[in-house]
């Protein structure tokens, strides 16, 4: 399962308006990193698509997203919980480090 | 998690490490058979996964992206039967048979070790530092230099790296200063010129980093000159570190020998051996003088060779 994408115009209505937890994976297609990170990160949409909205947002064509919650290195994931953030982790650390995210927020 | 060769956690062969020397340290193990098993590290891919465009990799002459390169041969490794885990390696036990690798509370053995760690950014230890990591201060101008658009930034540092970060940095910043700590910059001549010839690039010498300051993110900075010990604080959106690199060898202190900077000492019968038989190290983590991506590659070839021929001779 690919990981929904975000961008200005929905992030509002699908991240911060909506119930339970969405992990917001910030990338780029030059970041070497977010390319290791990026299947990882739709296999995850796939395995909690019942616990979870798993989704990404390309930095370069979405600044604002950036700049309004800080994302100043990427990867960076965001977890929301209820539309406010509860957790973030800078750097790819493997599935199981998303994964730790995650369960710790359940 | 699948099983290694001698039930569910006991390995012929452990490599530590995923950059050029780990990775080529796979693929070799794994074409002998040996069915090694990989810790990535948190730096999956090594600082290579950190670079733009590598042109100096034997066999690519239009050059390959650092990330694409790093993942192929991660993916060559595991083709050969190297499994591989995102994992970083917590402690290790060398000081009997079979040596012992932890993950946290996970334990794993293996007949021989590969370290291949290599080496990770120098940070200044000045307060604010860790704080602000990754909100202003940053260790990978390549990779986060596009969220400085219009900004003002500094360089910390006056080598090759410095130089190339300042460089970098001028396509999307506004304002950029490189703070040298003496009074010459260590680059070479062809990136001297070019920074000298940037309109966009100021050098601040002999000049020293105190303190980086802000709340969510790096605003300001205190730095010194140290010849004249006058103090000045400094309007500042972001600070690139570019300070050099240290081997990875933290958790192997006490286990094996190290040199007197930290790089593991190779010192048995075999080229690539460490002070512990059985425990071999290749790449940046035991190489203060080449640190290349092919250099690394090469030394994890010899390292995996070395692995092998000690294991045929020491467990039939």
């Amino acid at each position: 399962m690919t990981a929904v994408h975000f961008s200005v115009k929905d992030f509002d209505e699908k991240v911060i308006k909506a119930k339970g937890l969405v992990l917001v994976d910030f990338y780029a297609d030059w970041c070497g990193p977010c390319k290791m990170a990026g299947p990882v990160i739709d296999e995850l949409a796939g395995e909690y698509k019942d616990k979870a909205v798993v989704g990404k947002v390309n930095v370069d064509e979405n600044q604002e997203l950036s700049s309004k919650y800080g994302v100043m290195s990427i990867p960076t994931v965001v977890l929301f919980k209820d539309g406010k953030e509860v957790d973030r982790m800078m750097g790819f650390k493997g599935k199981e480090g998303y994964e730790d995210l995650i369960k710790k927020a359940l | 998690m699948k099983v290694g060769r001698f039930g569910s956690f006991r390995f012929k062969l452990i490599i530590i490490g995923s950059g050029p020397a780990g990775f080529t340290a796979g693929i070799y193990s794994g074409r002998a058979e040996l069915k090694p098993l990989l810790f990535t590290g948190d730096k999956q891919g090594g600082q290579l996964m950190n670079t733009a465009l590598v042109e100096n990799w034997p066999g690519a002459e239009k050059g390959v992206m650092g990330s694409d390169l790093m993942m192929k041969m991660r993916k060559q490794a595991e083709k050969f039967g190297a499994e591989v885990i995102d994992k970083k390696v917590t402690r290790v036990d060398f000081s009997k048979r079979p040596f012992k690798v932890w993950v946290g509370e996970e334990e794993f053995q293996a007949e021989a070790v590969i370290i291949a760690t290599g080496a990770e950014n120098r940070m200044l230890g000045i307060p604010g530092e860790k704080k602000l990591l990754g909100k202003g201060v940053a260790v990978c101008a390549v990779c986060d230099a596009p969220f400085y658009k219009n900004k003002r930034v500094l360089v910390i540092g006056g080598g090759d790296s410095a130089v190339e970060d300042a460089l970098v940095l001028t396509k999307y910043a506004n304002e950029v200063k490189m703070v040298v700590r003496r009074d010459v910059l260590r680059a070479s001549k062809i990136m001297v010129d070019r920074v000298k010839n940037s309109p966009k690039i100021e050098i601040l010498w002999n000049s020293e980093l105190k303190e980086v300051m802000g709340e969510n993110r790096v605003e300001k900075v205190r730095m010194v000159n140290n010849k004249t010990n006058k103090e000045q604080e400094l309007a500042v959106d972001g600070v690139f570190l570019a300070i050099g690199h240290k081997p990875s060898t933290e958790i192997f202190k006490r286990q094996l020998e190290l040199d007197e900077k930290g790089y593991i000492k190779r010192l048995g019968e075999f080229t690539t051996m460490t002070s512990v038989e059985g425990v071999f190290a290749g790449g940046d983590v035991v190489d203060f003088r080449y640190k290349q991506a092919v250099t690394a590659a090469g030394m994890g070839c010899m390292a995996a060779l070395d692995a092998e021929r000690w294991l045929e001779k020491n467990y039939v």
